[in-house]
């Protein structure tokens, strides 16, 4: 088989440079490990050579440190070596806890790449001599990463490298190319974000990678991206999310209902007989607006009037489609949401 | 996909590996590697042709098999596992970060403790980790009481909120499996009180407590294939179009849609299947006039009518 004995190739050519201290030219290392054919003729060499040249490739691409040097100065041809301290992990040992730990930890990535990456990391911990035990049962935390744009923006931003993608915002009608310097990707509330410094805008930006439309192209230098001390990515997705709260709401909701709204409350007052008044903390009262709209008759906006307002807006809408009639504050709420969309 | 990339990287795991385990037995050699017993074999057959350069007798990876068991002297060199590489270790350091920083999900203090001393392993390698997070939503209270209860297999008493029908109800269940998917935490049993295998959403756990009875849910009750993500569509579902305008466009990233149409300046069709409808009511109560039910028509009308007796609260002022 052609794929063994490739694979037998490249084993033997690891373990005779992990055992020379000196370098070995490319012609001592046609002798020494076997499969690169010993023919004389200028055609035998030059497949050698290309041989030798892919053989090296997939070396680095496997993570093996294939050292380039000369043995003295007036070598002038120069040769290869892998040095065991570059080469070994390091010593390692886990204490039962700790490799528990690690156990439940490798069951987290649920998607490729960073799920093989785990399994191939778990091969080289226990060829360490490290047994990572079954974790505990029952227990199944799970990170996914279904957006297409994963990969490559993962691999972008461990290669530190200009990236080029299209993407949709909402509200605009097509999506726009964008051309970025990539610093993270952060998962937060079971969706990935791109945190990216774009070249176009000259600005931060946070991308959530399901909006990533088509290819992600690296471009460029690896390594070309420098990413500012102290960037806090989790901070900059939350940040873009505009979650802090800055204006409190007073909201008068049925006795029994609306739990998860007042699972945030910061107050809560009896009110008329089946009612209390809870006094709810919000950042954007358009997005506050949705929430409490959900919940119907169950929860009604008392101040401030802008939340009131866009709430009133939200119902009028579905409650005018096939309405004739209008009562004084729909009228009211329409006349202000038209000022809210043109602010 | 089985060539030099796959086989390579096993086979320098696979040395040192059986050198620090004389006598290892076939099958557990195979099952810790994830590879057939016959894949195994072949893998070992390559090995003890391969070592030093001049390749007599004594320059060869030498193997020796007793009855099931496999034991390999003179690794020729290959003592120590290959590095991690950026991906390993980035795997390994994010997972054990993301552990320990999520409240209530594991013991932080053995957790750090592994993230340390893989971290010195993995050296320069672990840098790339520090530009990958990953924010999951622990319960700092519930989680620890659940993990207990899973650990000692017993009975929990939860008082919790159905969102659908926006009601609280108090529900004993036979703990199975503690989920976290897609960034939030779930228990997953046998709810006493449906009589069928339920997930709870951690964070709607008003409160819980452990009861001293033996946990026993019943050994064919289902578990849910999550592999594709934590709401599946079931036959009887109810099949509800929405017209989102473009301000609603998250809609679709939200909610697994069984189909998207786009009617051009970013206003979408999206179909969703449902079980219960209680929460498209609510989602386009929500949504206002940013997205309006298509089908089916009665769903429609519902949502006409709830506006309205919800509007009726604003007409006092």
């Amino acid at each position: 088989m052609v794929a063994a004995k490739k694979t037998e190739r490249l084993l033997n050519l690891v373990i005779c440079l992990l055992a020379t201290r000196r370098y070995l030219t490319v012609q001592q290392i046609r002798e020494a490990v076997p499969g690169y054919g010993s023919g004389e003729g200028a055609a035998e060499e030059e497949a050698f050579r290309r041989m030798f040249e892919r053989d090296k490739e997939e070396l680095r691409d496997l993570g093996i440190p294939l050292e380039t040097g000369s043995n003295s100065g007036w070598d002038d041809e120069p040769g290869y070596r892998i040095a065991q301290r570059d080469y070994q992990l390091p010593e390692i040992a886990l204490e039962p806890d700790e490799a528990a730990a690690l156990g439940l930890a490798a069951r987290l990535w649920q998607s490729a790449p960073l799920a093989g990456a785990t399994g191939s990391a778990l091969l080289k911990l226990r060829a360490a001599g490290i047994e990572p035990p079954e974790s505990a049962t029952g227990l199944e935390p799970r990170i996914g990463a279904t957006e297409p744009a994963f990969e490559s923006c993962l691999a972008g931003v461990v290669q530190g490298q200009v990236l080029r993608f299209d993407y949709r915002t909402a509200g605009r009608p097509a999506p726009e190319s964008r051309q970025v310097e990539p610093w993270g990707v952060v998962s937060w509330h079971g969706r990935w974000y791109l945190v990216a410094h774009d070249l176009t805008r000259q600005a931060t930006r946070v991308f959530r990678l399901s909006r990533i439309t088509g290819p992600v192209t690296p471009e460029g230098m690896t390594g070309a991206v420098v990413i500012p001390d102290g960037s806090d990515l989790r901070a900059m997705v939350v940040e873009s999310a505009g979650d802090t709260p800055t204006t409190t709401a007073r909201v008068r909701v049925r006795t029994g209902s609306c739990w998860e709204l007042r699972r945030t409350a910061t107050a809560t007052a009896p009110d008329a007989a089946g009612w209390e008044v809870v006094e709810l903390p919000y950042s954007d009262h358009r997005r506050f607006a949705d929430r409490v709209a959900g919940y119907g008759a169950d929860a009604v906006v008392l101040s401030p009037d802008e939340a009131r307002l866009s709430v009133v807006r939200r119902l009028t809408a579905l409650a005018e489609e096939t309405a004739t009639e209008k009562t004084g504050i729909e009228k009211v709420a329409t006349e202000k949401s038209t000022a809210e969309e043109t602010a | 996909m089985s060539g030099p990339l796959e086989e390579l990287p096993r086979l320098l795991a696979l040395v040192p590996y059986l050198l620090t385990r004389p006598g290892i037995a076939f099958a557990t050699a195979a099952a810790d590697f994830g590879i057939t017993e016959d894949r195994l074999r072949k893998d070992l057959n390559l090995l003890w042709v391969c070592g030093l350069p001049g390749h007599y007798p004594g320059d060869l990876i030498e193997i020796d098999f007793e009855g099931d068991t496999i034991t390999l002297s003179d690794p020729q060199g290959v003592v120590r596992p290959l590095r991690l590489s950026v991906d390993e270790a980035l795997a390994l350091v994010v997972a054990l970060r993301t552990l320990a920083e999520t409240p209530g999900l594991a013991d932080p203090e053995p957790v750090l403790r592994a993230l340390a001393k893989v971290e010195a392993a993995a050296g320069t390698a672990a840098a790339p980790a520090d530009r990958v997070a990953v924010a999951l939503e622990g319960e700092g209270t519930v989680l620890p009481v659940v993990r207990e209860a899973l650990a000692r297999q017993k009975v929990l008493r939860l008082v919790y909120w159905t969102a659908g029908r926006d009601e609280t109800t108090e529900r004993d269940v036979d703990p199975v499996r503690l989920l976290v998917v897609e960034g939030s935490s779930y228990l997953e049993g046998w709810c006493r009180r449906a009589e069928g295998m339920r997930v709870f959403h951690l964070g709607r756990v008003q409160e819980l407590e452990i009861l001293d009875e033996d946990a026993a849910p019943p050994r064919d009750a289902p578990s849910r294939d999550l592999s594709q993500g934590l709401f599946q569509p079931a036959p009887g579902d109810t099949v509800v179009r929405l017209a989102l305008e473009p301000g609603a466009a998250w809609v679709a990233d939200f909610y697994p849609c069984d189909a998207v149409e786009e009617l051009g300046d970013g206003r979408q069709v999206v179909t969703l299947r449902t079980s219960g409808t209680a929460w498209i009511r609510r989602l386009a109560l929500s949504l206002g006039a940013s997205g309006r039910v298509l089908e089916p028509a009665w769903l429609a009308q519902r949502v006409r009518e709830d506006a309205r007796s919800a509007l009726a609260g604003y007409a006092d002022r």
